[in-house]
């Protein structure tokens, strides 16, 4: 039905235009910009010797040393502490801002806080509250107040509004909200919730990269001396958190671990007095302004960091993510009928099911940072973690959707049945989480910077190594505006196609 | 739920707000990650130990993931002292007004870099920096090491007339020097520069294979390592304490402790010494 939506013959040339239409010509702009990307991207191979070093990955995975990692049950317990902390702060601060969401300003600004990827505040926040546990989940619960926020603000905006009709006139707000708005969205929170609380534990582990006593310390450490067992080890230990996450997470134990999670690390910072108070006033100050430096001072600072280093990073983002949104595409088109009860049998779709866990458990980062150790740091191993990572989120949200296609009796079998009937049937689906993931990628693609391929994070880090945070504020800045821009230009996109905010639900269903 | 949880949440965090004095006087020390990080617990848990028995204090060693965080923990007075290379060193120095270094390494007055290659380019070592390198793929070590970047680059430009940039085909940083000896080893990159103690000690133990990456070229001399320690400890620790704390990192004699650095020995150091290290930063813009 949806394609017929809103069709009507041109008025100049007579031409029918069709939703069906639109998706051509949205697919057909895709494509162009991502083998456009394809072109320009760096995509070189710089390794000797890669089946040697690919050999003795394997070799790693098949012989896990858990001995070898000192502290790493330390680490596993950081991981949940700040995660935890994280999550369930980013919880209560999205809530209080929902409540206020018809506030432009508060949607502006939660749009921005979530915008700054948790690794990026975490680089902040080492400056503010040192190498504590704070630092941790503050990086977490801040970036996520801004999700919960737009997202807690989307299920009131959509539920039912005639209990707060309902009430008596004169209700305060706190009445209507608390027994009129809240109790019919609960269902879908923690849902939600508990979804989030998997994303945190990907945050918290990645944080060690940066230095927080967190899985990903030790995996980075691991991986990077070529000690492969032991870093296969940590991964396992890592892969067993998530895989394992809906055994323990129980609704009533949920402030069991919490109270676990703050007797084990408390949230304090480590950092002495006025580290905030030094960081607005002197460390984001742009350099020519704390001398006798002139507006023009300050201008020819920000033009030069812009030529050198801000406008190759937005570039490098640009092409990087784009040609990554391609191979998503691809890949999550080719990989969908694994999972997809339409084809194959019980024995493929349970394989299936497992390759696509593993590959939507691995955070795309981690992917990325192994991929660089066996081809160099183009942008190559950047472009196949990403599409592997997001291509398997689509693949499984697209596979499970295939459950819910009418099941006609003269359906064609196999490569017919794909092109011909299954394909058209969910392609809008896929095209509105394409959309979706898109902001995501993006988000991504500019922290893989931090690994060494020169995206806008590889700037921002440059900046925080040397110690001149005006420069990676002003860095962080476009990562942020990029986001925005994107994150805008993906709504109007779906509005055009009319792939309609009720698609969301698959973007925002729990992964596992 | 979610009441309760914030209600929770406030009562614990209040709790815990009170202040954080059991560790106020534990002396904390930091070293930069510049080889072997899963060895560093190893390497300076023993520099710790003996530190507290000899002064008397409780001494914790705390591990950092970058030289940056080495830098950054010293800033927010979370470690009160730390083994610096010379431009982490300087950094450490400018951030915190007080601080003074107070000892080196016997070999670090006169510091070298190794410019090493993979065999399969062919060049051989001699005594100028060989521009047959130029179009070939280059890494550093760590982004603010002083040996496998700073002075090294400083070095380049002198003899190439060029940014490694303009030079290279493609330059990257590695992490630390053993990842570049392993990366120059495996042909991922044509050649890179190194610390030359971690060479000779990646030499000693086996660990290259001379057949496919060896050294060709060796710096000019310059000042690195070095220990600084803050201002501010003595108002913890008591009057003399820098100076204690300088006498017996020189005293320093077993052969154990001092190859974890790994150095000879140790012999004073103050601030000027790491005027060239400013300047050539300075070249560099990595420093304003």
């Amino acid at each position: 039905m949806r394609s017929t939506d809103g069709a009507a013959p041109d008025q100049h040339t007579g031409r029918w235009h069709t939703t069906a239409g639109r998706f051509r010509v949205a697919s057909l702009w895709l494509g162009v910009a991502g083998l456009l990307a394809f072109l320009v991207a760096d995509l070189e191979i710089i390794t000797g010797t890669p089946g040697t070093e690919m050999g003795r990955i394997a070799n790693g995975f098949l012989s896990p040393d858990f001995a070898a990692t000192e502290f790493i049950w330390q680490a596993l317990a950081n991981t949940l502490a700040f995660a935890l902390q994280g999550v369930a702060l980013g919880i209560t601060a999205g809530f209080v801002l929902a409540v206020f969401w018809h506030y432009r300003l508060v949607r502006a600004g939660s749009a921005i806080i979530r915008a700054v990827h948790e690794l990026f505040w975490g680089l902040i926040f080492l400056q503010l509250t040192g190498l504590s546990p704070l630092t941790g989940v503050l990086a977490i619960a801040i970036p996520y107040a801004g999700i919960f926020a737009k997202v807690f603000g989307e299920f009131l905006e959509e539920s039912d509004q005639r209990p707060a009709a309902a009430l008596p006139h004169g209700s305060g707000r706190l009445t209507t909200f608390f027994y009129a708005r809240l109790p019919l969205i609960m269902g879908p929170l923690r849902t939600y919730g508990a979804y989030r609380l998997e994303c945190g534990l990907r945050a918290s582990a990645i944080l060690g990269f940066i230095g927080l006593p967190t899985l990903g310390f030790h995996l980075e450490t691991a991986f990077r001396q070529g000690d492969y067992s032991a870093g296969a080890a940590v991964l396992y230990v890592f892969f067993l958190l998530i895989g394992t996450l809906r055994f323990w997470l129980h609704r009533r134990l949920v402030l069991v671990y919490l109270g676990a999670a703050l007797w084990w690390a408390p949230p304090l910072s480590t950092a002495p007095e006025g580290t905030l108070r030094r960081f607005f006033t002197s460390d984001i100050v742009p350099s020519p302004l704390k001398g006798d430096g002139t507006l023009t001072d300050l201008w020819l600072w920000f033009a030069r960091l812009m030529t050198e280093q801000g406008l190759p990073g937005l570039w490098h983002t640009l092409v990087l993510s784009t040609a990554a949104l391609l191979a998503t595409a691809v890949l999550a088109l080719l990989l969908f009928p694994l999972v997809s009860p339409q084809f194959g049998n019980r024995f493929s779709r349970g394989a299936g099911h497992l390759f696509l866990m593993i590959m939507r458990t691995t955070p795309e980062f981690l992917l990325a940072f192994i991929l660089l150790l066996l081809l160099g740091p183009s942008m190559l191993p950047g472009i196949i973690a990403l599409a592997l990572h997001t291509g398997a989120i689509v693949a499984y949200l697209t596979g499970r959707f295939t459950l819910y296609l009418p099941a006609r009796a003269d359906r064609p079998r196999g490569l017919q049945g794909y092109a011909w009937d299954t394909l058209p049937r969910i392609y809008p689906n896929v095209l509105a989480l394409l959309l979706y993931r898109w902001e995501i990628i993006m988000r991504e693609t500019a922290i893989l910077g931090i690994l060494g391929i020169t995206t806008l994070g590889y700037y921002v880090d440059a900046a925080f190594a040397e110690f001149r945070f005006d420069r990676a504020l002003v860095l962080i800045g476009l990562a942020v505006a990029l986001n925005l821009l994107v994150d805008g230009l993906s709504r109007k996109l779906r509005q055009h196609l009319r792939l309609s905010i009720n698609s969301g639900q698959f973007a925002r269903e729990p992964m596992s | 739920m979610i009441l309760r949880l914030t209600a929770l949440l406030l009562a614990v965090s209040l709790a815990m707000a009170a202040p954080q004095s059991a560790l106020a006087d534990t002396f904390v020390f930091t070293a930069i990650p510049d080889q072997d990080e899963s060895r560093l617990m190893t390497r300076f848990g023993k520099v710790a130990d003996y530190l507290s028995e000899e002064l008397g204090v409780e001494v914790r060693y705390i591990p950092v993931k970058s030289y940056a965080a080495a830098v950054t923990a010293f800033r927010n007075n979370e470690v009160q002292m730390a083994w610096f290379g010379g431009f982490s060193g300087v950094q450490a120095q400018r951030l915190v007004p007080g601080s003074r270094a107070i000892a080196q390494g016997v070999e670090d007055p006169a510091f070298l870099s190794y410019l090493i290659v993979n065999a399969s380019t062919g060049i051989e070592p001699g005594d100028a920096f060989p521009m047959a390198l130029q179009g070939k793929r280059f890494t550093f070590g760590s982004r603010s090491s002083t040996s496998g970047r700073l002075m090294p680059e400083y070095f380049m430009r002198q003899a190439t007339g060029q940014s490694p940039q303009q030079f290279f085909s493609r330059v990257g940083f590695s992490g630390d020097h053993n990842a570049t000896i392993a990366l120059v080893q495996s042909g991922a990159w044509d050649a890179g520069v190194v610390n030359y103690k971690v060479w000779d000690q990646a030499v000693r133990e086996g660990l290259v294979d001379e057949n496919r990456v060896r050294k060709v070229w060796t710096t000019p001399p310059y000042p690195d390592y070095h220990w600084v320690i803050r201002g501010d400890v003595e108002a913890r620790f008591g009057e003399g304490f820098i100076d204690t704390v300088q006498a017996v990192l020189i005293g320093i004699e077993d052969e154990d402790i001092l190859a974890s650095f790994p150095r000879k020995g140790f012999i004073p150091a103050s601030n000027d010494d790491y005027a060239p290290i400013v300047n050539t930063a300075r070249e560099l813009d990595l420093l304003d």
